[in-house]
């Protein structure tokens, strides 16, 4: 397209009866759908449930609705059709982003290796730290699962629920029952794999039965999977304590227990006792972890199998007809992507030294997956900023008092975190379904390595 | 035999409420092809809006008769406009644009739309689940039988008669919809083929809209029926009741409007006798694993067509 043509693209011209009917059709559709939900609300009081009305909050809605939908009409939707680019299939500039890209992970991890020494004896950004990259790590594993093999997985807080009833079931009951007592400061170096292989055994034996299905009906298996899995751990008394949950033995630091006194850490090593050094440990353990992970999977990216895993994503047909394995994919997808949860629920139990069905709630997979879909589906990097986000986020809610003023009273900012989520989760599949971070490094290449912007690729992540 | 009985009556409630929101599910499954999986909570709206309209009202048990039954026609009414306007937004916002996105796109946008729905009545409404005292009250005693333990009375009361009569009475007229005017023709004419469809002149878009708006008019009035029977409503109740009106599509066939009720009959038996006869505890897990085993080995469902994948 020439300059000249460009020029001729006019702005349309604003129709003002159509633009009339569209604020009143919004009008008409935002009134139902917030009238009865927010204009009442019902209050238990002593005697009786009574309503509260809250008519001044709908009108503020509905004002800013209206002028933010009015001003899209005027500005923003009659604006000329900006004129298509030529791009050629293939051929990426190189950008600034293509210079910083392969510095950004290494940066990353020095400045993670560092942050208890940055944080400089608080409790507070080391409890944070390993918040966060229990979510990173979780979310790795899900990437094999839901990036790689594109199997969507709702269910997979029930592997990590696994790995964390392993530790606590083993550490507590049947270690000390099988090797006596001295066992358990060791425990959690013992079932640390155990959990890892436990939770993988879980993977195949949910994933065989599923092998048949693909997209939302696979997605609603694992779903149901997870359910079922946490309604036995809340029901199966006996076994799991069920919703009281169990308490279990903290880690130690191989053997040396971060106590004061005699045979603790801080006496072996000589140092004054402090609380810190647990946290300390626990922090470079997850961070451990969460890059055995991305070692793990980066690795297996390159082999045979993971390549068979993208395949598989883009087309199972295909895949099938040129003789891969598809069963074999799918189950090592699943056991995978399932041992990482497992390694992170056995971290979580270990942790807050207390496990119960409550924390693997439909929503836990759900946030997992909603770090997974911001991060881009497939992109590690992108979680590892999505995991940031959203559960930095979440902790930010906590603090920001300003919200307070903006928002009525008696409303509490960490009430809207999940409300954000989804939110966030719908508007990342509408204007960035493939991630903010698109970038793709081809793992099979003729030549040279060119990297790939996500939008050329069939299922938005190659 | 009078124990069996009292459940198969409970079951058969149940189920009613179940088959009326798997219609929802069956009917965008067929048009779209993708799990509407913000529909359980789009259900939940509609509970959630009848109780506040029966609130707002003050509706008691002890009104009349007709008094009762005529607002409770008001209320449906007006439940079923709200839902239908969350649903029919909820197509526009999330699922419209993704047409001819990746496949997991729409489910992933509907999985974020059924976290909003549920956040956005627990802020408004606060978590706690509310009940209130039962409005359509009085029934009639079947048979009783003497035992050791005492009377065992089979009970059908007027709740129950209301639900079941007024489900009859929404399918039929339902049917009449989908099977006699041009707008069901329209729908079964899309579910089809939708670019032939689209090619004699049938706008696809508002075929679509419609869709939606009637899958939540029914979901709602299965919320208000749920209210009304359990006495209570938060929200959370569209994620259970959600997922079994979703077995209940898939086993009786999604896409089969006849499949949906009768799977929504099958669900709500099966769920009332494990209770009965089985645990209670573990009617959630039966409810789940019917799923499981309901996809897996007959993924076609009772009166649905069996799907080939091609190329």
């Amino acid at each position: 397209m020439t300059a000249q043509d460009v020029s001729t693209l006019k702005a349309k011209p604003i129709d003002f009866g159509a633009v009339a009917k569209d604020l009143l059709g919004t009008a008409v559709v935002a009134m139902l759908i917030l009238v009865p939900i927010i204009s009442h609300k019902s209050v238990i009081t002593q005697y009786s449930l009574v309503l509260e009305t809250r008519w001044p909050t709908i009108a503020i809605i509905m004002a800013v609705l209206l002028s933010v939908r009015l001003a899209m009409h005027l500005f923003v939707w009659n604006r000329a059709p900006k004129p298509v680019a030529a791009r050629s299939a293939g051929a990426t500039k190189v950008t600034w982003t293509d210079t910083v890209a392969p510095y950004v992970l290494p940066v990353m991890i020095v400045l993670a290796i560092l942050l208890p020494i940055l944080a400089g004896g608080e409790r507070r950004p080391i409890d944070l730290g390993i918040y966060i990259l229990t979510y990173i790590m979780l979310a790795w594993g899900l990437n094999v699962v839901v990036g790689l093999a594109g199997l969507l997985d709702l269910g997979y807080v029930a592997f990590y629920a696994v790995g964390a009833y392993a530790y606590a079931l083993l550490s507590t009951v049947y270690f000390p029952y099988w090797f006596g007592d001295g066992i358990v400061p060791w425990a959690f170096y013992i079932t640390l794999p155990l959990a890892g292989l436990l939770a993988a055994l879980w993977g195949v034996i949910l994933g065989f039965p599923v092998l048949r299905l693909r997209g939302d009906y696979l997605a609603i298996v694992t779903l149901a999977f997870g359910e079922i899995i946490r309604l036995v751990l809340i029901n199966w008394f006996d076994f799991t304590n069920g919703p009281q949950g169990i308490t279990v033995p903290k880690a130690t630091f191989f053997g040396l227990p971060f106590t004061a006194g005699e045979g603790g850490f801080a006496a072996f090593f000589g140092i004054e006792h402090n609380r810190i050094y647990y946290y300390i440990f626990l922090y470079y353990v997850i961070l451990a972890l969460a890059l055995l992970t991305y070692y793990v999977t980066n690795r297996l990216r390159r082999l045979p199998i993971g390549r068979a895993w993208e395949a598989l994503r883009e087309d199972e047909i295909a895949c099938r007809s040129l003789g891969i394995n598809t069963t074999n994919t799918k189950l090592t997808a699943f056991a995978i992507g399932a041992m990482f949860g497992g390694f992170a629920g056995s971290f979580f139990a270990a942790r807050q030294g207390f496990v119960s069905p409550e924390s693997f709630v439909f929503i836990e997979s759900a946030i997992i997956l909603a770090i997974v879909v911001l991060g881009g589906l497939g992109s590690q990097l992108g979680i590892v900023f999505a995991a940031i986000a959203i559960m930095g986020a979440f902790e930010l809610f906590r603090e920001l008092n300003f919200l307070e003023a903006v928002l009525p009273a008696g409303t509490d900012p960490v009430h809207f975190r999940m409300l954000a989520v989804g939110l966030a989760m719908v508007l990342m599949m509408r204007f960035r379904p493939r991630g903010f971070v698109t970038r793709r490094q081809p793992t099979v290449f003729l030549k040279e390595r060119k990297a790939v912007s996500g939008d050329l690729v069939k299922e938005g992540h190659g | 035999m009078e124990y069996f009985l009292q459940q198969l009556i409970n079951g058969i409630t149940l189920g009613s409420i179940y088959g009326l929101i798997a219609i929802g599910y069956t009917m965008v499954y067929g048009i779209i092809g993708m799990i509407n999986f913000a529909h359980g909570d789009v259900f939940m709206v509609g509970s959630v809006a009848a109780f506040l309209v029966v609130l707002g009202m003050g509706l008691t048990g002890g009104s009349g008769l007709l008094l009762i039954l005529f607002s409770l026609i008001i209320v449906a009414v007006i439940a079923m406009v709200v839902a239908s306007a969350y649903n029919w937004t909820i197509e526009r916002l999330a699922y419209k644009p993704l047409r001819g996105s990746f496949r997991l796109a729409p489910l992933i946008s509907a999985i974020g739309m059924s976290i909003v729905l549920q956040e956005f009545v627990r802020v408004s409404q606060e978590g706690r689940p509310k009940p209130v005292q039962p409005i359509v009250t009085g029934g009639y005693e079947l048979m009783t039988r003497v035992t050791e333990a005492g009377e065992f009375i089979v009970r059908l009361t007027n709740m129950q008669i209301f639900i079941i009569v007024s489900t009859l009475i929404i399918m039929a007229v339902f049917t009449a919809l989908i099977q006699k005017t041009s707008l069901g023709r329209a729908q079964r004419a899309c579910e089809q083929d939708m670019k032939m469809a689209s090619l004699l002149g049938i706008d696809v878009d508002r075929t679509i809209s419609l869709t939606f708006i009637m899958g939540a008019a029914l979901a709602a009035f299965a919320g208000l029926m749920f209210f009304l029977y359990y006495g209570v409503t938060d929200f959370f109740v569209g994620f259970l009741a959600g997922i079994k009106a979703f077995t209940a599509a898939v086993l009786g066939g999604i896409g089969s409007l006849p499949g949906a009720m009768l799977g929504g009959l099958i669900i709500g038996l099966i769920e009332t006798m494990w209770s009965a006869y089985f645990t209670v505890e573990y009617k959630d897990v039966a409810a789940f694993t019917v799923l499981v085993v309901v996809l897996i080995f007959l993924p076609q469902g009772l009166l649905g067509k069996p799907e080939v994948e091609k190329v």
